[in-house]
Parts: C-alpha cells; sequence; structure tokens
C-alpha cells in the first residue's frame, strides 16, 4: 500500500515571547498508508495539535520532511498548500465549524467551490454525500435546525465531498453527548471500511478504541505505534 | 483563483446572511450618494431656471437695474449686491433719454414687478402684476394668445387694462372668456383686453402663466411710484450690446450716481448668477460628499468587524481549500456589493427625492453628479475594503480556527 502522508524526523517549535522556545514536537517519524485507521492519541501538551496541523497541512514543521502523496510541504506556497488540502485531507472540527445560517447543501459544498467545480454537479454530490451520512431528509436544513450529532455528520459530509484521501478528524465526538459520538465513531467506522484513511486526533482512549492503528504521542515524541 | 463569478455568488450570500446588517451598512452610502445627487440638482435647477428666465428675457438686452450688482466681466465678484428696488432713482425720462439716443439701441421700456391680490366676481388669487411700458413687454416676449397687448396709448391715457397668464385665467373664470370682463387690482377695476401666450417651465420666482401685465403708469398709481424698478435697452444685435452698455452708462451717469445704477446685459448677469449658483452647487454637493466618506469609514468599520466575527468562518474556508486571494477578493467584493448598492439606491432615491420636490422648486439631476456619486462610491466600496479583506486574507488558519 501507498503511503498518503509520511513525517520523517519532524520538529516543530514555536517561539512564545523572545527566550523561550517550546518544542512542540521533537523528531517525530510517522507514516500514514492509504486504507488505515488510525488515532493519534496523547494528552494535552503532547503535540497532537501540531502533528493534526502538520497533517492537514496547515503548518510546516521547522525541520524534518513532511510528504503529502510525495510532495515535500516546506517547499511550497500557501497557495499550493491550499489546493493540496483542498485535493487530498477532508477536516472534521470538535466544534464542527459549519457556516451559521446555510443549508447542510451549501455547508458540504463549500469546498467543491474552491475545486471550481460547477454549481449543479456542486449539489449533486453534496446531496449525495449527505445521503451517505444519514441526512437525507435534512438537506435543507440549517445548523441552528440540526443536533450537534447531526451537525457533526454534516461536517463529515464536508469532508468526504471532495473525495479527499485523507479525513483528519479533531476530536470529532468533543463536543457531543456520549450517545452521538458513539454515532459518529460508528459513522467514521463504516466510512474507513468504505476504503477512506481516516486519521482520528483524540485525548480520549475510549474514542481511539475504534480505530485500527493506535499512535501515542508524549512531550512531542511518539512513544508508541501499535495495531488496535 | 476561483472564479470572480463565484466569489460574487459566495460574498452576495454571505451579505443575505447578514440582512439587517448589509442594509444599515448600505445606509451611510444611500443617504450620501442621494444627498449628493438631490442638492446638485437643486442647485443646478436654479441655475437652469435663472437661464432661462433671463433668456426668456428676450435677446440683445442689456438691464438697467437700481443701486449697485456685482458683476462679471472683469468687474470682480460681489455677492453681497443685490438691485436695491426700493430705493430706485430710476424714473422714466431716463428712458425718453436713452430712447432719444438712436442706434444701435432700438427700444428702451421700463417695468416694476409687484406682488398682488387679483381678483373676480369674489374669486382672488395672488399672483405677480407687472406694470410694464409696451416696448419693455415686447421686449420680454410677453405675447398675447388671444387679444392685445398693452399699448403706448395705454401708458400715456394710464388706461386700466390688464393681460391675464393662462393660470390666472383659469382660476378666475373656470374657462369662461375673460375679455371685456372686469378684474380688481388692489383696488382698482382693470379691463382684461388680452391672455399671455402659454409657456412652459415654472417653479419659484416668476411664473409668466401667473403673471399680469398691466400699464407701467396704472401700476405706479396703485403702488404710489414714480420710479421704475428695471430698465431694459435693445440693441440691434449682439456685437453692438457692448457699445449700448457704454452709451447707457455715460448717459445714466450725467445725473446719477455711480452707485444708483447698475448696467448688466444679460450674458454678465446670468454669468454672477450662475457663478454665485455654483459655487452654492459646489458647496451643497461637498457637504453631501462628506457624508459619502463617512459612510465609507462605515463600511470599513462593519467591514472589520465582520473579519473579525468571521475569523472561524475564514480559518474553515482556508482549511478547506481557499486561498488568500480568494479570501481578499470575497470580502473586496463584499465591501463592493454594499457600496455601490448603496449608491443605486442612493441614485434612486435622489433622482425620486429630486423629482418629487422638482413639483416645488426646480430641479435637474445632472448626469456628472451621478456619476460622480456612482464612481465614489465605488471607490469607496475598493479604498475603505481593502484594509478588513487584507486583514481577512492574512489570517493564519490555525489561529483563525481556534478563535473562540
Amino acid at each position: 500500500m501507498s503511503s498518503i502522508i509520511s513525517l520523517s524526523k519532524v520538529a516543530k517549535s514555536y517561539a512564545l515571547g523572545e527566550k523561550i522556545v517550546v518544542e512542540a514536537l521533537n523528531g517525530v517519524d510517522l507514516e500514514i498508508k492509504k486504507g488505515e485507521f488510525v488515532a493519534i492519541i496523547g494528552p494535552s501538551g503532547s503535540g497532537k495539535s501540531t502533528m493534526m496541523h502538520l497533517i492537514g497541512i496547515l503548518d510546516k514543521p521547522s525541520s524534518g520532511r513532511v510528504l503529502l502523496d510525495g510532495k515535500d510541504i516546506s517547499k511550497l506556497s500557501e497557495e499550493e498548500l491550499a489546493v493540496l488540502r483542498n485535493k487530498y485531507i477532508g477536516f472534521v472540527f470538535q466544534s464542527f465549524n459549519l457556516l451559521p445560517k446555510t443549508s447542510a447543501i451549501e455547508n458540504v459544498e463549500l469546498p467543491l467551490i474552491y475545486s471550481k467545480i460547477a454549481g449543479p454537479e456542486r449539489k449533486r454530490r453534496a446531496i449525495e454525500v449527505l445521503k451517505e451520512v444519514g441526512l437525507g431528509d435534512r438537506l435543507e436544513h440549517k445548523p441552528s435546525q440540526l443536533s450537534g450529532g447531526q451537525q457533526q455528520r454534516v461536517a463529515i459530509a464536508r469532508a468526504l465531498v471532495t473525495s479527499p484521501s485523507l479525513i483528519l478528524a479533531d476530536e470529532p465526538t468533543g463536543n457531543l453527548d456520549s450517545k452521538s459520538a458513539v454515532e459518529i465513531m460508528s459513522l467514521l467506522k463504516d466510512i474507513n471500511k468504505k476504503g477512506n484513511t481516516v486519521v482520528l486526533v483524540t485525548h480520549e482512549h475510549d474514542i481511539a478504541k475504534a480505530a485500527k492503528r493506535i499512535v501515542e504521542l508524549k512531550d512531542g515524541k511518539v512513544i508508541s505505534d501499535r495495531k488496535n | 483563483m476561483i472564479a470572480i463569478s463565484e466569489i460574487t455568488k459566495l460574498a452576495v450570500r454571505s451579505l443575505f446572511r447578514n440582512k439587517t446588517r448589509s442594509v444599515l451598512t448600505m445606509l451611510g452610502i444611500i443617504i450620501g450618494v442621494s444627498a449628493v445627487i438631490l442638492l446638485v440638482s437643486i442647485g443646478q435647477g436654479l441655475q437652469n431656471y435663472i437661464t432661462e428666465q433671463f433668456e426668456s428675457l428676450g435677446s440683445n438686452i442689456v438691464v438697467v437695474l437700481p443701486g449697485r450688482v456685482g458683476g462679471g466681466s472683469g468687474e470682480g465678484f460681489n455677492p453681497a449686491a443685490a438691485p436695491n428696488f426700493t430705493g430706485s432713482k430710476l424714473t422714466l425720462s431716463y428712458v425718453d433719454k436713452l430712447a432719444r439716443l438712436g442706434s444701435p439701441i432700438v427700444a428702451v421700456g421700463a417695468g416694476i414687478e409687484l406682488p398682488s391680490g387679483i381678483s373676480y366676481l369674489g374669486k382672488s388669487k395672488y399672483t405677480t402684476v407687472g406694470g410694464l411700458t409696451a416696448e419693455y413687454q415686447k421686449m420680454r416676449n410677453l405675447t398675447t394668445s388671444q387679444g392685445r397687448m398693452i399699448t403706448d396709448a395705454d401708458n400715456r391715457v394710464g388706461r386700466n387694462v390688464v393681460n391675464l397668464g393662462q393660470t390666472l385665467v383659469d382660476k378666475l373664470f373656470n374657462g369662461g372668456n375673460p375679455l371685456g370682463k372686469e378684474v380688481t387690482i388692489g383696488s382698482q377695476k382693470f379691463q382684461v383686453v388680452g391672455i399671455l401666450s402659454k409657456v412652459g417651465g415654472g417653479g419659484f420666482g416668476v411664473d409668466i402663466n401667473d403673471f399680469a401685465v398691466i400699464p407701467l403708469s396704472a401700476a405706479q398709481k396703485i403702488y404710489g411710484q414714480k420710479t421704475v424698478q428695471v430698465i431694459g435697452v435693445q440693441a440691434s444685435d449682439k456685437e453692438s450690446i457692448l457699445q449700448v452698455k457704454n452709451m447707457v452708462k455715460k448717459e445714466l451717469g450725467k445725473s446719477l450716481k455711480e452707485d444708483d445704477f447698475s448696467v448688466v446685459d444679460q450674458g454678465s448677469l446670468v454669468e454672477t448668477i450662475n457663478q454665485i449658483l455654483g459655487v452654492v452647487t459646489l458647496a451643497l454637493g461637498g457637504i453631501a460628499a462628506i457624508s459619502l466618506i463617512v459612510g465609507g469609514v462605515g463600511i470599513m468599520n462593519i467591514m472589520l468587524v465582520s473579519v473579525t466575527e468571521r475569523t472561524r468562518e475564514i480559518g474553515l474556508r482556508k482549511a478547506v481549500g481557499a486561498k488568500p486571494q480568494d479570501i481578499l477578493i470575497q470580502f473586496l467584493i463584499e465591501a463592493v456589493i454594499l457600496s455601490l448598492g448603496g449608491g443605486m439606491i442612493g441614485v434612486i432615491i435622489g433622482g425620486v427625492g429630486a423629482w418629487g420636490i422638482n413639483h416645488f422648486i426646480t430641479t435637474s439631476v445632472t448626469w456628472w453628479s451621478v456619476i460622480l456619486a456612482f464612481g465614489v462610491s465605488a471607490v469607496i466600496g475598493i479604498v475603505f475594503g481593502v484594509a478588513p479583506a487584507r486583514r481577512a486574507a492574512k489570517l493564519n488558519p490555525i489561529e483563525a480556527l481556534k478563535y473562540e
């Protein structure tokens, strides 16, 4: 299986003020292959958010290499990264990040606008994906008319609609009640079963159990990487 | 970058998501643009009206007014000077003297104009009555459509006859034939001998349709005046106007002081008045333009608030593939739509407003004020939209997504 993203000897440090430098990641190696369901787990401050930003190519490493589909992202401009994010990555956030006062369809269409897909085709695909996540009867609903679980489903549909190589879910159940959380996790499992690569970032071991592979971070280093 | 048409749709959609705010933001521009158009149209209407009035005076006419009147053509510009009608020292004897000068003077007339009530069988109307010599009536093109004009004989004998404008005829006679009937002006009876030809236009000042002409001598009797308010001297052609002006000045200067009279030709009079009104129009437009700037600052303010408020949205858009230019252009287009939309609504409101008050005072919407106001509002959208749009485009997606 080919690797979608690989991190080799990746370090990331932030300057906080003049003298203080925080090493968020320190020499991390990680390879994620097509079809995997990986959970990246660790307590707060372990560097998992930084990891998520790098995997989602929202950020570049301070040193080391991040290869997305074989391309070294540190050499790319902000514009090129935007194109790659649009093509390869589907984000699911803890707080859903849906556009308010905007229908489910329009929310799901959003990434396709930036992939320059024409309006009717966008709508067709958005409806298709919304049906896939079980919201076929909520197409015109606004986020305020949906439950938390349903909102997260819209967000997952938005992540899926571009058929990305990687679904990157950052604490997707963090804002949900336990029943909805279970539903969302099983949805992510289904999505993985259909052949999508899923990376889950979380601090909850219970949630991480859904993944097939668990990568544990502590103090900016991978301390374990095991099959589940 | 994605197509401008797509970005425009995004911009329109997000403006619609906040209808109230969008409309309130546009309000500043709406008020600014409509104020510019309205005020300039009033100023321009005034200029057009006055130009028309002077043109209707007749051609090649040099006017003698009592007092010192500021004038163009090298005499400097004195906005404080106005004709001194009440202290007029002009009399009919000067009319005779000027008439005797001969070529290139072809006619000399005089008149006074006073507001007065006019009534017929219980119906009455407040109007302007002009006491004119026959020559002056001809000079001012106050011809009759029915009946006859006022004659020299009427003036000599002091006959109480009157020519009525169409509005007066309609009002006093209800469409009946006024010729030969007697109307009351002041306390005297006047026989209607003619109806003045109907003319277009109108507004404030003298409306020829709402005007009565009586012999100058009769008017002087009613008002107890021996003087006249204006003497008109007609030159044979345009080229001799200057010569006539000088002849008139020289002749009147023999017995009148320099401050007692002013000799102006139609051109310089129009020029002077238009000069004053031009300044007034510019000042009005300028004051209104300030509100346009204020409107622009309002747009910038709201757009900055909008960028802050939509930080997460911007972060999300970037995460799902929006490039910095996509964000920049979207916010810029939002600002431009607000200002152009406001400009368009402002043009409509300004135009309708100008049309509305045209019933009371003459207005004239000028194309340059519309283009200027519209163009300025577009520029304002771009200028005041750039700062917020740049801020939005520069947002770091990670920070933006974390923003609470």
